[in-house]
């Protein structure tokens, strides 16, 4: 059990870490590119766009109340 | 040609730095506790790590490649986004640079506080969880990163070079300096490849997602460049708007 938390923690902090927000926004992201890509409609910007978003709120966010 | 080189440098980037996070952990536990259990835990991780790989890497040629590269994208780009979000926070002041000094002189101290080491025949249990943990667990990221730029690439041999020239290479220096790794710019090469695992996540992410990039394998290096532009920018705002840290968050 104490190293199935173990396990499970270490994807945890992989995956997600510090900001939740930040993993769910990915997996929206993806899940909307894939959407829009299966529709045949051109979604190549989409990532990169969303990514920058993400990391633009959640060092905005840190840095208001962290910093 | 170009991908094969973004892709070694890549790899061997993000491994150099697993490498010196779990080198600086073996060469504090060693230094205070003695070598003998440390290195059996260096090894019994060895182990544990090949073990691992046999495993993992037939399973792999099992997955169709769009499913691969879409996982495999996905869990790097919140990976690379992780050490990318940390690289821009510590570069505009609003967490602490790691300091690998710190950390060598942090865990010399609680390996020396810990329980005597006992007689020189039997295990130390302490150093050889520590050195077993820390070698695993940065081991287990180094697997990670070989695994997922070598299948997703098809170039699995080319990765696990760059991953082991860099382990080589810290080692190197390790043994060399027997001390922390203060030399190694660690700071700079977080930020460099967090946006490099990040700009990867994006590319095969996007390609299982079904996407198909303007100019093929060369729009990396457009992400890698966009969202180079769009660190740099968040890192001298955030600067512009900082406070400086209370005494307490700087030893944090």
């Amino acid at each position: 059990m104490k190293y199935l938390r173990a396990f499970a923690l270490f994807w945890w902090n992989f995956i997600v870490g510090d900001d939740w927000r930040v993993a769910v926004g990915l997996a929206a992201a993806l899940g909307l590119t894939w959407l829009l890509e299966s529709h045949d409609v051109d979604a190549w910007w989409l990532l990169p766009v969303a990514v920058a978003l993400l990391l633009a709120g959640s060092v905005r966010r840190e840095s208001r109340t962290g910093g | 040609m170009s991908s094969d080189v973004l892709l070694f440098v890549t790899t061997f980037a993000a491994s150099a730095v697993e490498a010196v996070e779990a080198l600086t952990i073996v060469l504090a536990v060693g230094v205070v506790r003695g070598w003998r259990s440390t290195l059996i835990g260096v090894g019994a991780a060895g182990v544990v790590l090949a073990a691992i790989v046999a495993a993992l890497g037939p399973a792999l040629r099992l997955i169709p490649i769009d499913t691969l590269r879409f996982v495999v994208g996905a869990l790097l780009l919140a990976f690379g986004l992780q050490w990318l979000r940390k690289a821009v926070l510590r570069a505009s002041g609003y967490k602490p640079l790691h300091d690998e000094g710190a950390a060598f002189a942090r865990e010399r101290k609680e390996a020396a506080s810990a329980s005597p080491a006992g007689s020189t025949a039997r295990i130390d249990w302490y150093s050889f969880t520590v050195a077993f943990k820390g070698v695993l667990l940065e081991g287990l990221e180094v697997t990670f990163i070989v695994i997922t730029f070598g299948s997703t690439q098809g170039r699995l041999g080319l990765a696990a070079a760059a991953a082991a020239s860099a382990v080589v290479l810290v080692v190197a220096v390790g043994i060399v300096v027997r001390g922390p790794l203060e030399r190694v710019p660690e700071n700079r090469l977080k930020f460099a490849v967090g946006l490099l695992l990040t700009s990867f996540g994006v590319f095969w992410g996007g390609e299982g997602a079904g996407v198909e990039w303007p100019s093929g394998d060369v729009a990396i290096l457009g992400i890698v460049a966009f969202l180079g532009v769009v660190s740099i920018a968040l890192t001298r705002v955030l600067r512009r708007r900082r406070r400086p840290l209370t005494a307490a968050e700087a030893r944090a």
